[in-house]
């Protein structure tokens, strides 16, 4: 693991350092941050000061608090929402390079249509209907999230799947769910743990428009997306504090994507050296 | 008639039949909802009578299938119903809406196809080098921003700091073509990086798997000039990639307008999408959406018959 570490590229280990950073604010939330979370804690737009080192936001609320707090829930409803479309995408995609036949079938052209409509399009399509809360946005973005993680999991499973030591389990008699387990599932762990980092980026930059737009992540929570949107203002009197929260943003995906292209890299051998 | 035409024809139908699920799944959406529609946009305290008029108003109370028809007659012949919250037919504000996010759109591919082509066809050719590497973190670190990132970067410098460009993009159609085109600069720019990075590396990818196929190496071999190899053997087989990647990336970019709109005020359909959401105004909702995903489908169809015009070898799938 740690021999692992130390072999990544430079770019790979700022990533990582950074991912471990952002996870420890998230899980430390309560302990780091200076106020409550949703607590007026002054007047609104304060600037930067010894009491409130960023200032506070257009309802009083200090800065680095909504901020911090807002690691935590940032990423952790984009994670929640992108292990929901793993868990979906992945079991249908699985099932259909076992079954084949028209399961197969029936699910890949359901997909191929969901993923015909542009995806930001679609949501904000659900989310009129549904209303803006929390489970329903989690819902809406995993169901068509998942279709991108079907593909993969279909394809990558497909080539497992044709194995021999596939079928002498399936003349052993074992189950569908030992065969998914046991045989396929250890076999594709490597392409689908990168698409897990490239799935998070976008489903991370896919709910912090939203909640821009102001149809994602509702007040009071703190969250990264809807704190630009509320404090953009001040950007027009050349103050940069809206931009923290969305260079909080961009700094996570960049970091998951450093890591992420490392891990394509290794996966792809050698290869892509070559000229 | 040629397998040519056959193969095209094929792929016209398949996207005329997309679109055709598509108009369904966007217009029986509604049904989706557990319980009534009206309930949903009305609230819970609405009573028996003002929901009755309500599901007489939006149609509700006929049957699915002629509501249907009559949506899918209306979007074909340009009537699209009206607006929740407004009363308005929605025909008058989409036009002159739409024909701005065009404008917005196709200013921003303008400046970025040939930027992107350029940069990537060199990225390709020093692979490896100090430029190529450059290049990789740094597209890279662009796809990861969010849009309005972006945005608000480039109206704090470009806007507040040095005041070039107005940071609000209030374009109407009485303007004159020049100011328009001034007043677009800035959300052009924004969606220009924001594609930039993507049609780089898709280009750089296409130029790179060419090169490395065998008949290359052959001239290489034989003693061919390198800027001889690009022109003449790399580059008649590299377009059809790299139209491709082109329309793919309009196809992104018809999407991304939406979050540029909202920031820089433009009055596009992106924007009127996002109000309407936050309204819960479904008629204009289902229409925008229909001319988006349209749009979306006919981009991404063209990427697909030239990717098959370009490559012979894809008319006989194995």
């Amino acid at each position: 693991m740690i021999r692992l570490f130390l072999s990544a590229p430079f770019s790979a280990k700022v990533g990582l350092v950074a991912i471990s950073g952002y996870v420890l604010v998230a899980l430390l939330a309560p302990w780091i941050a200076p106020y409550k979370e949703t607590a007026i804690v002054g007047a609104s737009y304060e600037l930067w000061s010894d009491q409130f080192m960023l200032g506070t936001d257009n309802i009083g609320r200090d800065m680095l608090t909504r901020l911090i707090y807002g690691a935590r829930n940032t990423i952790g409803i984009a994670f929640a929402t992108v292990v929901l479309a793993f868990l979906i995408g992945g079991i249908t995609g699985m099932l259909a390079a076992i079954l084949g036949g028209w399961y197969d079938m029936l699910i890949s052209r359901v997909v191929d249509i969901l993923m015909a409509i542009p995806s930001l399009i679609f949501a904000l399509l659900l989310l009129t209907i549904f209303g803006t809360s929390i489970p329903s946005l989690v819902m809406i973005i995993a169901l068509l999230d998942s279709t991108r993680v079907f593909r993969i999991a279909r394809s990558a499973a497909m080539n497992v799947v044709v194995m021999e030591f596939v079928e002498a389990a399936r003349l052993r008699g074992e189950g569908m769910g030992w065969v998914i387990r046991k045989e396929v599932l250890p076999n594709i762990t490597a392409p689908l743990l990168a698409e897990f980092g490239l799935r998070f980026c976008f489903v991370f930059l896919f709910i912090a428009a939203l909640s821009f737009l102001g149809l994602g992540i509702q007040p009071p929570t703190a969250d990264w997306g809807s704190m630009v949107r509320e404090n953009a203002t001040l950007i027009n009197y050349n103050d940069i504090t809206p931009l923290l929260p969305a260079a909080a943003i961009a700094g996570l995906t960049v970091a998951v994507n450093f890591v992420v292209d490392w891990m394509l890299h290794l996966s792809s051998g050698l290869r892509s050296d070559q000229p | 008639m040629s397998s040519l035409a056959k193969v095209i024809l094929q792929r016209l139908g398949l996207g005329l039949l997309t679109l055709f699920v598509v108009s369904l799944i966007i217009a029986f959406v509604v049904e989706l909802l557990p319980g009534d529609i009206t309930q949903a946009l009305l609230g819970q305290s609405a009573t028996p009578e003002t929901v009755a008029a309500f599901r007489a108003e939006i149609g509700l109370d006929r049957p699915a299938h002629i509501r249907y028809l009559e949506w899918l007659k209306g979007m074909l012949t340009g009537d699209m119903g009206k607006s929740l919250a407004s009363k308005r037919d929605i025909t008058e504000f989409v036009g002159t809406r739409l024909s701005n996010t065009l404008f917005l759109g196709g200013v921003a591919a303008a400046i970025a196809v040939p930027f992107a082509l350029f940069l990537g066809l060199l990225a390709a050719l020093y692979r490896n080098s100090i430029y190529d590497r450059i290049v990789n973190l740094t597209t890279l670190t662009s796809i990861s921003f969010p849009e309005f990132f972006v945005a608000y970067i480039l109206i704090l410098f470009l806007s507040v700091k040095s005041g070039i460009f107005p940071g609000i993009s209030n374009v109407s159609t009485d303007l004159a073509f020049s100011d328009k085109l001034f007043r677009t600069i800035l959300p052009a720019l924004t969606l220009t990086l924001v594609v930039l990075a993507h049609m780089l590396r898709m280009t750089r990818a296409a130029i790179i798997n060419l090169l490395s196929s065998p008949y290359i190496e052959m001239a290489h071999l034989k003693g061919t000039q390198p800027f001889r190899v690009i022109v003449r053997h790399a580059l008649p087989n590299a377009w059809g990639p790299i139209v491709n990647v082109i329309a793919l990336n309009l196809a992104y970019l018809v999407v991304g307008v939406v979050v540029v709109e909202v920031v820089f005020v433009y009055p596009g359909l992106g924007q009127l999408l996002v109000d309407s959401v936050s309204k819960r105004d479904l008629p204009v909702v289902q229409a925008c959406a229909m001319i988006f995903a349209a749009v979306y489908i006919l981009l991404n169809l063209v990427a697909d018959i030239v990717a098959i015009v370009s490559n012979p070898r894809l008319l006989h799938p194995r």
